[in-house]
């Protein structure tokens, strides 16, 4: 927690002659939501511990189009890919860490036909991989003995990407327990948000999907909700409100269980 | 020799309206717009032999996936012994395969009529689910009216052919043990010996007029039934195979990018803006944006409709469903179908393509259904025939996106965001960095 992180942008890095391994891509959660940025702080903390040489596009990274796609609005989505391709590709970036999967997914598997294309990892696995390798060591910070942490599957990681062991890797280094909700993994139910649904109101229905998935967690009595996605983490942290349980049930994102295990936040 | 002409004509009247009635569906299948695919022929055999053969998705849900098996497995086998009455039927032979077969024979005999009892077993379980059990899939508003008479009728019309097949075969052994002219000793019957009591009383000639009704009654049936199929989500029998095999095999994250759009976007980002069009013939009236009826999904989208067994997983796994929004990804399938045999339909009568002012959107599905999808993808993830409802639901959106301009005001001030900002909501993009002074 001591020395300062230095957050290097693209632009610097290349105009000091150097070249760094990842493109650590934030956004716009991550860059702009107050809860997301806690997110975004936390991985950045867990890359600069374990020494990973990164950069980030700051002022110009643009929104990946997810929402605008998913909203069927093909022009803006593929104009949106074209302005971030041309960034990309004008730095030659080879690897990028999301951290929100519908940027990974976007990104990972839309970008290629367009021009882009670059190898993508989802936080959730890159930090799994710092463990394993040995680059991150999880010492001094907070214990979760005796803590039941369940972890919600992003559609846009678990089903869109058939992803869902590195997240549960990454967990089980914690000394908590990790429980399942009866809906898990490739049957885990959406948290609300996905197909743009973040940005408008529900379709007229009879309960919100974000309530009906936080019951999954507190059926699994579970006193952490970990996620992977910004989204899913501000619907979640909505659903655990809506029971009056915010005392009782923290919802965090995998990089912040982690920095905080490692103690770095 | 009469028998065997009548029973010629039958089975060609049968199979050939049934031929008749495949080809309009494969034109109206082809009425969608082309897609290739051509790719990974081997994973392709791999996906079909998993998850068609191997009815991997089915058991998922173990009660119905077991009980499926049954039937799925007594049907394959079964057709066995109808390709020997075919033969037989042909030739005015009975029991073709016997001689060649010998003792393997008897075994074939006694192991289908298991496989027979166990189907109609799996029927009366599967009647009590759709009609007494109180299973939420069958119970939804889609499922009214023709989709439940259809799946009743499919079950009954199962059972009344393997009691046929059983009533004939119990006629049959009493017919060989009283050594009756013709009926050779062949085959043996666990299961229907248990049906002779309620035929032993009667006369050898009067038998012989039974064993004769069940068969053509067992023949006839079968030709009936095979002309039901097509009409019927029953069609999947048929479809599933190649449905499976064309299957999506990328990422179901991955949302195709639009050809159309991509040449005007590369315009507007790098080309000359003054360079002379590739090309000055006219193409006719310009391909549409998304999809706004049938005609305007592919062909594997229409394919998929065809081979939709009604069953609604997708649709009970559906959050938006599961929360009491209006869509559902199975009636997203069966209106499709509908549609595009309506559109058929019109053809048929008019001999030609027509405008009938009726439209997938609009007609069939609202922008209300549209605008609950999360586009999750459980419901791809649950289809036990890889059907991809998904798929159609975005292309509509797009429809209303591109060429109606129609979405709810708070997507369209997400859309200004986007294009103004370069993120969905109103911060300056010279803000995206601020999270990094907040740092240390
Ligand atoms: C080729 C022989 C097949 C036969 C005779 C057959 C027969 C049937 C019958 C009678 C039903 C109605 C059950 C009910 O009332 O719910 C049914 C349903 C169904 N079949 Fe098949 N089927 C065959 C092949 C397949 C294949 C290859 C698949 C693909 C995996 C498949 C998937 C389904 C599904 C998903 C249902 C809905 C049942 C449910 O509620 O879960 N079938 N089938
Ligand atoms: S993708 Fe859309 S239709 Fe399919 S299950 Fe999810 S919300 Fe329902
Ligand atoms: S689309 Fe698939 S899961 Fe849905 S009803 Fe049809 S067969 Fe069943």
């Amino acid at each position: 927690m001591s020395t300062p992180i230095h957050v290097p942008t693209m632009a610097q890095m290349i105009a000091s002659g150097e070249v760094p391994e990842v493109l650590f891509w934030v956004g716009c959660s991550g860059s702009f939501d107050d809860r997301a940025k806690r997110i975004t702080k936390a991985i950045v903390k867990i890359l600069a511990k374990a020494n990973v040489k990164f950069a980030v596009l700051g002022a110009e990274e643009s929104c990946s189009g997810d929402p605008a796609k998913r909203a069927g609005n093909e022009f803006l989505f593929q104009m949106q890919a074209a302005q971030n391709i041309m960034v990309l590709n004008g730095y030659d970036v080879k690897k990028i860490v999301t951290g929100c999967p519908h940027c990974f997914n976007t990104i990972k598997n839309e970008y290629p036909e367009l021009g882009g294309n670059y190898n993508v990892i989802h936080h959730t696995q890159f930090i799994n991989d710092l463990i394993k390798d040995g680059k991150l060591v999880i010492a001094d910070g907070k214990s979760f003995k005796g803590k039941k942490i369940t972890f919600h599957d992003p559609c846009y990681l678990g089903r869109a990407n058939d992803i869902y062991e590195a997240p549960r890797e990454a967990l089980m280094k914690l000394d908590a327990e990790l429980v399942e909700m009866k809906r898990c993994k490739a049957k885990g139910l959406c948290c609300g948000a996905g197909g743009a649904q973040m940005f408008k109101e529900a379709e007229p229905g009879n309960k919100e999907v974000n309530v009906e998935r936080t019951e999954d967690a507190l059926e699994a009595k579970a006193d952490i909700i970990a996620t992977g996605c910004p989204f899913c983490n501000t619907m979640m942290t909505d659903g655990v409100k809506n029971f009056n349980k915010e005392e009782e049930v923290e919802v965090k994102d995998i990089a912040e269980l982690i920095a905080e295990a490692a103690d770095l936040i | 020799m009469i028998p065997q002409i009548i029973f010629t004509l039958l089975f060609l009247t049968g199979t050939g309206i049934f031929a008749f009635k495949i080809k309009k569906i494969r034109r109206n299948i082809f009425l969608g717009k082309p897609l290739e695919i051509k790719d990974n022929k081997a994973e392709r055999w791999k996906t079909m032999a998993k998850v068609a053969m191997g009815q991997s998705k089915m058991v998922v849900r173990p009660v119905a996936g077991f009980f499926h098996i049954l039937i799925y497995v007594g049907f394959v086998l079964i057709n066995i012994e109808v390709l020997e009455i075919i033969i037989d039927g042909l030739t005015g032979e009975h029991r073709f395969f016997a001689p060649y077969l010998g003792s393997f024979y008897n075994f074939l005999i006694g192991f289908f009529e298991i496989l027979a009892l166990l189907v109609v077993v799996a029927c009366f379980v599967f009647l009590y689910r759709r009609n007494i059990s109180s299973i939420r899939r069958f119970k939804m508003p889609e499922m009214k009216g023709w989709p439940k008479l259809d799946g009743n009728l499919i079950l009954v019309v199962e059972v009344v052919l393997m009691g046929a097949l059983l009533k004939m075969n119990a006629c049959d052994q009493i017919l060989q043990l009283r050594g009756a002219d013709h009926y050779m000793v062949a085959g043996s019957f666990p299961i229907s010996q248990f049906l002779v009591p309620f035929f032993d009383g009667f006369e050898t000639g009067t038998l012989i007029t039974f064993e004769r009704i069940f068969w053509w009654a067992h023949i006839t049936g079968i030709l009936i039934f095979l002309n039901y199929v097509p009409y019927s989500k029953h069609f999947h029998i048929i479809l599933a195979f190649p449905n499976t095999y064309y299957s999506n095999l990328k990422p179901k994250g991955q949302l195709n990018n639009m050809a159309a759009v991509k040449k005007e976007v590369d315009l507007m980002m790098g080309g000359d803006p003054f360079a002379t069009p590739e090309t000055t013939v006219d193409d006719g009236p310009p391909e549409r944006f998304g999809v706004k009826d049938v005609t305007d999904l592919n062909w594997k989208n229409l394919l998929d409709a065809y081979s939709c067994t009604e069953c609604g997983r997708c649709t009970d796994n559906c959050p938006a469903n599961q929360t009491g929004k209006l869509l559902s990804p199975r009636k997203v399938m069966m209106d499709t179908r509908d549609r595009i045999e309506e559109v058929g339909k019109n053809i048929d009568k008019a001999g030609k393509p027509v405008e009938d002012g009726i439209s997938l959107l609009g007609n069939y599905i609202t922008e209300e259904e549209l605008w609950a999808c999360t586009t999750c993808n459980a419901c791809v993830d649950a289809c036990p025939l890889n059907i991809d409802p998904l798929n159609i639901i975005m292309n509509m959106r797009r429809y209303l996106i591109m060429e109606e301009s129609k979405s709810p005001d708070s997507v369209t001030s997400m859309f200004n965001n986007v294009e103004n900002n370069g993120a969905p909501w109103a911060f300056p993009a010279a803000d995206r960095g601020k999270w990094i002074d907040e740092l240390n």
